[in-house]
């Protein structure tokens, strides 16, 4: 459905986004990461039609959005950044604005408002005006504007920002729930809401993709992943630490907590090791020494870490050069 | 879906925007109150002994330096400032039918305070016989003068996210088009500068065109000079919002 093909835009001197290339088809929910300023609106102002491309190739449905642009505009919805309405509208008077100006009149429209108001639970503020509202509600006043044509593309600039947690739920089910029809992105920086959400994610730093794969594949490639987390109990630090180097999967050893009682460590595995293998072995020497393990288990990596280590060049460069 | 229904939806959206708020009515309030200080204390209605308006439409020009300016100020700026730009023209419109549905809507809403002005037409009427064709081509010229500032402060409003400074750039550009015409000035420009020159810069002059309203002619060169001020300034409008939207 959303084909973006090197994708750039300069403001002045000023290279926000640098040749993008994805694509996004219909059931597929794309997360947007990055940090801010990164060029994640931006794109998404691109993608919808609100600022021109500076250059690249960007279609919607098939549609070019600079040649067919309103063709391309009516198989999207769009939720801006901090979500805007007019103030001095009630909710009712904004959606209605919003569903004629999508084309739709008479009985078709009042079906339109009152599905959205339904999903968007705005049943209590409908005759308020947007100004008086809560932020919650402003906000998701503004998400069922975007969905009230039920639109087979969905732009979603930080659906989630200000919103407090069983709002951020509700938001995240309702996201994923029409993911499966429709072909979706949404930015955000709350790095759990990936795992939640999306099919895929792309994080970009300075207007460029550094990663883009699914959640499970982006965690793999944390430094975290495929270590080995364990808890013993009754037995020194200094002789656990000693039987584990000896392992021949094992390469690094870090202690996470130590009390008199208990300790917790984490071995990272020689690269190229098989999935689980590390564990194997460290579940079978433990019981070799009859330890007593009160935890054991194989990471899977974290996103924030990778987040993190990918987006923050100066930390890498240091590791790199050690 | 066609251009027609689009600019309408928007025109009332922009309409139902004034009168949700008490400025529409304080807006109506004073222009009556101005108009009706103008044509019965300054311009001397009763005095002049005469079955017209003209005491009523000379003060127009000036009238609406300040309060149109007031009502287009806000036409682009909020949209800029409430971030409804992006809004508005991410949805399946063109950028003219904004522009031309925004520009309807507050035109409208200046005929509507101009209609309201009808007590004085009874009044000339019950005091005198005036004609009143004369008397309806000069509320047509009003309104296309109206509608010019109009177009010019939408213009203005389209620079800036700050209302009052979209309000003074119009004043400013809506009070040259009435100096560059406005006899005191003509006169003394007279004296430093060619006769030619003069005459051009006041061609230019909303008084030069107004005038012939005023007297009843229905001049196609008057029609057409307001016709492309405002067209001018619509089309100069779009030219801002793609600025603005390239970055
Ligand atoms: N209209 C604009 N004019 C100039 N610079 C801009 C404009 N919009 C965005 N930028 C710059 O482009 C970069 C990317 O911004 P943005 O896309 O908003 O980042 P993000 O949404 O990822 O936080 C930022 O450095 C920002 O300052
Ligand atoms: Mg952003």
């Amino acid at each position: 459905m959303i084909r973006v093909e090197n994708l750039s835009k300069s403001f002045g001197p000023k290279l926000a986004v640098n040749n993008i290339s994805f694509q996004v088809e219909r059931g597929e929910v794309l997360g947007f990461l990055g940090p801010n300023g990164a060029g994640k609106s931006t794109t998404m102002r691109m993608v919808t039609g609100f600022i021109p491309p500076s250059g690249g190739k960007l279609s919607v449905g098939g549609f070019d959005i600079v040649e067919k642009p309103i063709e391309a505009k009516r198989l999207i919805g769009y939720l801006p950044e901090n979500a805007p309405s007019y103030a001095d509208m009630t909710v009712s008077g904004f959606l209605h604005f919003t569903a004629e100006i999508r084309g739709l009149r008479g009985d078709a429209k009042k079906r339109a408002v009152n599905r959205v108001v339904e999903m968007c639970f705005l049943e209590n503020v409908l005759h308020q005006s947007v100004e008086t509202l809560s932020k919650g509600y402003r906000h998701r006043t503004c998400f069922a504007q975007s969905i009230i044509h039920d639109p087979d593309v969905l732009i979603l600039d930080e659906p989630t920002d200000g919103l407090d947690p069983n709002q951020k739920h509700e938001v995240r089910t309702l996201i994923r729930r029409m993911g499966e029809k429709k072909a979706i992105i949404f930015s955000t920086h709350i790095l759990e809401e990936v795992e939640a959400v999306c099919s895929r994610a792309i994080i970009i730093d300075r207007g460029q993709i550094v990663a883009n794969g699914t959640p499970q594949e982006l965690k793999q490639r944390s430094d975290l992943a495929g270590a080995v987390s364990l808890r013993v109990n009754g037995v020194p630090t200094d002789v656990i630490k000693q039987k584990i180097s000896v392992l021949p999967l094992s390469k690094k050893i870090t202690i996470l907590k130590e009390s008199p009682q208990k300790v917790s460590l984490r071995v990272f595995p020689k690269p190229g090791s098989a999935d689980g293998e590390l564990a194997r072995n460290l579940a079978e020497l433990s019981m070799k020494e009859n330890w007593h393990i009160e935890e054991l288990h194989t990471e899977e990596g974290r996103i924030d870490e990778v987040f993190r280590s990918i987006t923050m060049p100066d930390t890498v460069r240091k590791e790199e050069s050690k | 879906m066609s251009a027609w229904g689009n600019i309408r939806t928007i025109a009332k959206r922009e309409m139902g925007g004034y009168f949700a708020s008490p400025v529409a009515y304080v807006f109506i309030v004073i222009f009556l109150l101005l108009a009706g200080f103008f044509t019965f204390m300054a311009g001397g209605f009763f005095e002049r002994q005469e079955a017209s308006l003209n005491a009523f439409f000379t003060w127009h020009p000036w009238l609406y330096l300040f309060l149109v300016p007031a009502v287009g100020m806000r036409l682009w700026s909020e949209e800029r400032r409430l971030g409804t730009m992006e809004l508005l023209l991410t949805m399946p419109i063109t950028t003219w039918q904004a522009i031309v549905g925004k520009f309807l809507a507050s035109w409208l809403f200046l005929i509507l305070a101009l209609v309201l002005t009808f007590p004085v037409i009874i009044t000339v009427n019950y005091l005198g016989n005036p004609d009143n064709g004369v008397i309806f081509c000069a509320y047509i010229g009003s309104l296309l003068m109206a509608g010019s500032y109009l177009a010019i402060s939408c213009m203005t409003s389209a620079l800036t996210r700050n209302q009052v400074v979209s309000f003074i750039i119009s004043v400013v550009i809506c009070l040259f088009l009435i100096l560059c015409g406005y006899p005191p000035v003509t006169n003394l420009l007279l004296r430093l500068e060619s006769p030619r020159l003069v005459e051009t810069v006041a061609a230019f002059s909303v008084m030069t065109h107004f005038e012939g309203f005023q007297k009843g002619v229905l001049d196609s060169r008057d029609i057409i000079f307001f016709l492309s001020i405002i067209g001018f300034s619509l089309f100069t409008t779009g030219v801002i919002i793609r600025g603005n939207r390239a970055g």
